[in-house]
């Protein structure tokens, strides 16, 4: 799993039957100073996240076992918002998530 | 799950019999800003994606969990095809034909 902010949202409706009605958003992968790392991917959403939220994202098949549907081709799913974390790397050595956005 | 461009086929006729019935596709990655990554990927398509559409592939054994690639020797498969998506909040891609659908809050 990895940490990453939500930027967008990306809409299909030619997709896999066991797919409709879940939710696809774009990731940037962050490192622990929440600076971008890693190229931009496209993640299931199993947590009701928007664009703007940290979260931390599963990878694999494994990610599947967050949505309705298991056999699904999912690759990648946001399992949870990120409200703090701490690590003992150099630089600020604690973060926390923006506050979410109201709806 | 990356987005990508479909830019070729691909035809093989000597191939595993488990892949014979399979219709693979060359994948050109793109970034979220729709620009072409230097990176291609040969995908199954499950959804009848054509020459020159937007789609999301997924890589590994999650391609493998579809109906047509289950048990199958697949490693990369086309799952769905892209109608539009943002970033920050700014249209970066929709498909052609569905701009009547896609009005901005602003407007309506």
């Amino acid at each position: 799993m990895h940490l990453g902010r939500v930027i967008g949202r990306v809409v299909t409706t030619r997709s896999l039957p066991g797919l409709q009605g879940e939710k696809l958003l774009l990731v940037r992968p962050l490192d622990e100073q929440r600076e971008p790392c890693g190229e931009v991917l496209v993640a299931c959403d199993a947590v009701s996240s928007g664009p703007g939220d940290l979260v931390h994202v599963c990878d694999g098949r494994e990610s599947t076992l967050a949505l309705h549907e298991r056999f699904v081709p999912i690759d990648a799913t946001i399992v949870g918002h990120v409200e703090e974390f701490t690590h003992d790397g150099p630089g600020p050595q604690h973060g926390v998530g923006l506050p979410r956005s109201a709806p | 799950m990356f987005i990508g461009k479909v830019v070729g086929t691909v035809v093989s006729s000597v191939k595993d019999p488990k892949v014979a019935a399979l219709k693979f596709q060359i994948v050109q990655e793109l970034d979220e800003y729709a620009k072409p990554r230097n990176r291609y990927v040969v995908a199954v398509d499950t959804v009848g994606a054509g020459q020159g559409d937007l789609v999301l592939f997924a890589s590994g054994s999650s391609a493998r969990q579809t109906t047509l690639t289950d048990g199958r020797p697949i490693d990369a498969a086309i799952f769905a095809v892209v109608d539009s998506w943002d970033v920050d909040d700014k249209l970066v891609y929709r498909k052609e034909g569905l701009e009547a659908f896609g009005r901005q809050p602003a407007e309506s």
